[in-house]
């Protein structure tokens, strides 16, 4: 029978939640890795049982960990971050140049074909690629080098690298984003990389307009249409359909289109999931109600979706890594919040159960189906 | 032999006890001390000082013998004491939150 199993990664340590198909009992196994950041954890989806872990603390910096056994061993791999050359500066928080430093690891992406094959989008800002299974890292510079990177600044996290896409139908083609200087593409493997944030209106920023410099939150993707492209920006659900040539609004009646998290249904493309947060300086959910955004439309329609979810009190934030959908019939949604708990749906939304209630406040989620 | 007593989290990730020894050629120093504790536990490359720059991360101390030696400079020669394994060379999480 098929099964779900859920990566959460906290602010102390890492948590696997696994399921049969129904999705109604659930085993949590962890903490893996306790007292350490896990910013994420993600599987290959070309074996499920080799998961890569980004692992970190403030005193003793960044670990990168990879089981072979689907999350039961780990063994710490390479943890070198080298910048490429003369790392330069970015801008800081005041404007002044800032020079480029690592500090941590905030998505991994295992290559869709070859398990051995990672992405690694780090802070300060740049992508890496480890082709030997995370024992050793290099960065494919031509994202720093094509020429905006000394304008990029921090958003209030950090400036990190945090969404990596890559096209299914087009190996050439990967798309990042980065907080606060918006949506790069390449069409060469990551060579080459130009600026793709046409449409993006930012108030933020001096130039609204401005080519680079939005804080983009999240991007999300079906791989059956990879030229539609969805954002959760500070502020603005947007939405790509020339694979970030170009975007358009689609907040449409939401109630805050600020947010993190966004995702797509796993068999309907254009069915998109949402979680309204109140606004930059207020991370918790509009009225203390937490209740994830569903359309159906590809955007501009927008439903509420509460059941089972807690709509009095609630004031907790959903993190732009930590939603996620698994791809069985009715597809599974999930998403975990600062509070500790993670909801699962296993109805493409409609209801919610709480799996765990009381973990560290949660970074990011993702789901592997299993056969 | 010298002795290395490392902080808990460490200890985890290197799967080893809270303490432990190592061989050091020739007078110990920090350099020394911890380039034969990086080569005996590999997976603690990174985590006390930086894998570039070789400094002691910011959140990181050195005691011995009941002295902050984590400003010394690298190539100095430890105590006697860490020396001759009679006192363990402890690095120390800095008291720094979380």
């Amino acid at each position: 029978m098929s099964g779900v199993r859920v990566l959460v990664g906290t602010r102390k340590g890492a948590f696997v939640l696994s399921s049969d198909g129904k999705r109604e009992q659930w085993s949590v196994s962890g903490p893996h890795f306790g007292g350490w950041e896990i910013y994420h954890v993600k599987g290959s989806p070309a074996d499920p049982d080799r998961l890569y872990a980004s692992q970190s603390s403030s005193w003793s910096g960044q670990v990168i960990q990879r089981s072979n056994d689907g999350g039961s061993t780990w063994e710490p791999v390479g943890n070198q971050f080298v910048y490429d050359g003369v790392p330069g500066t970015h801008q800081w928080y005041d404007g002044t140049p800032h020079p480029w430093e690592f500090a941590r690891v905030w998505h991994l992406e295992p290559s869709m074909t070859d398990p051995d094959t990672v992405y690694a989008g780090v802070e300060d800002a740049a992508l890496f690629r480890s082709s030997d299974a995370g024992q050793t890292w290099q960065e494919l510079s031509g994202l720093r080098g094509h020429g905006s990177g000394p304008s990029w600044q921090p958003g209030a996290g950090g400036m990190c690298l945090h969404t990596i896409i890559l096209d299914p139908q087009d190996a050439a083609r990967m798309t990042v984003a980065i907080s606060a200087a918006g949506v790069f593409r390449s069409d060469d493997a990551g060579t080459t990389w130009r600026p793709a944030n046409r449409g993006l209106r930012s108030g933020e920023i001096p130039q609204s307009e401005a080519e680079v410099g939005h804080c983009v939150h999240r991007l999300a993707m079906h791989p059956s249409r990879p030229d539609v492209l969805f954002m959760q920006k500070h502020w603005d659900v947007m939405r790509s359909d020339d694979a970030g040539e170009s975007w358009h609004e689609i907040s449409g009646d939401l109630p805050s289109d600020f947010g993190f998290a966004i995702d797509v249904h796993a068999h309907e493309p254009d069915t998109v999931y949402v979680v309204p947060i109140t606004s930059d300086s207020l991370h918790y959910p509009p009225e203390g109600k937490l209740r994830v955004y569903r359309s159906r439309a590809g955007g501009d329609e927008w439903e509420p979706l509460a059941k089972g979810l807690p709509q009095r009190d609630c004031y907790v934030n959903v993190l732009r890594d930590a939603m996620a959908v698994d791809s069985l019939d009715s597809c599974g949604v999930y998403f975990g919040t600062t509070g500790g708990q993670v909801y699962g749906s296993a109805d493409a939304g409609d209801n919610w159960t709480p799996i765990v209630r009381d973990l560290p406040a949660v970074l990011s989620v993702e789901v592997q189906t299993l056969p | 032999m010298i002795r290395v007593v490392l902080p808990p989290h460490l200890r985890t990730l290197a799967c080893t006890e809270r303490e432990v020894q190592l061989e050091v050629e020739g007078s110990p120093t920090q350099r020394s001390v911890l380039d034969a504790l990086e080569r005996q536990y590999p997976a603690l490359r990174g985590t006390i000082r930086d894998s570039t720059t070789q400094q002691r991360r910011a959140f990181m101390r050195f005691f011995a013998c009941e002295e902050d030696l984590s400003h010394e400079a690298p190539d100095a020669p430890l105590p006697d004491a860490v020396a001759r394994g009679a006192e363990p060379f402890h690095v120390v999480g800095a008291m720094a939150g979380g």
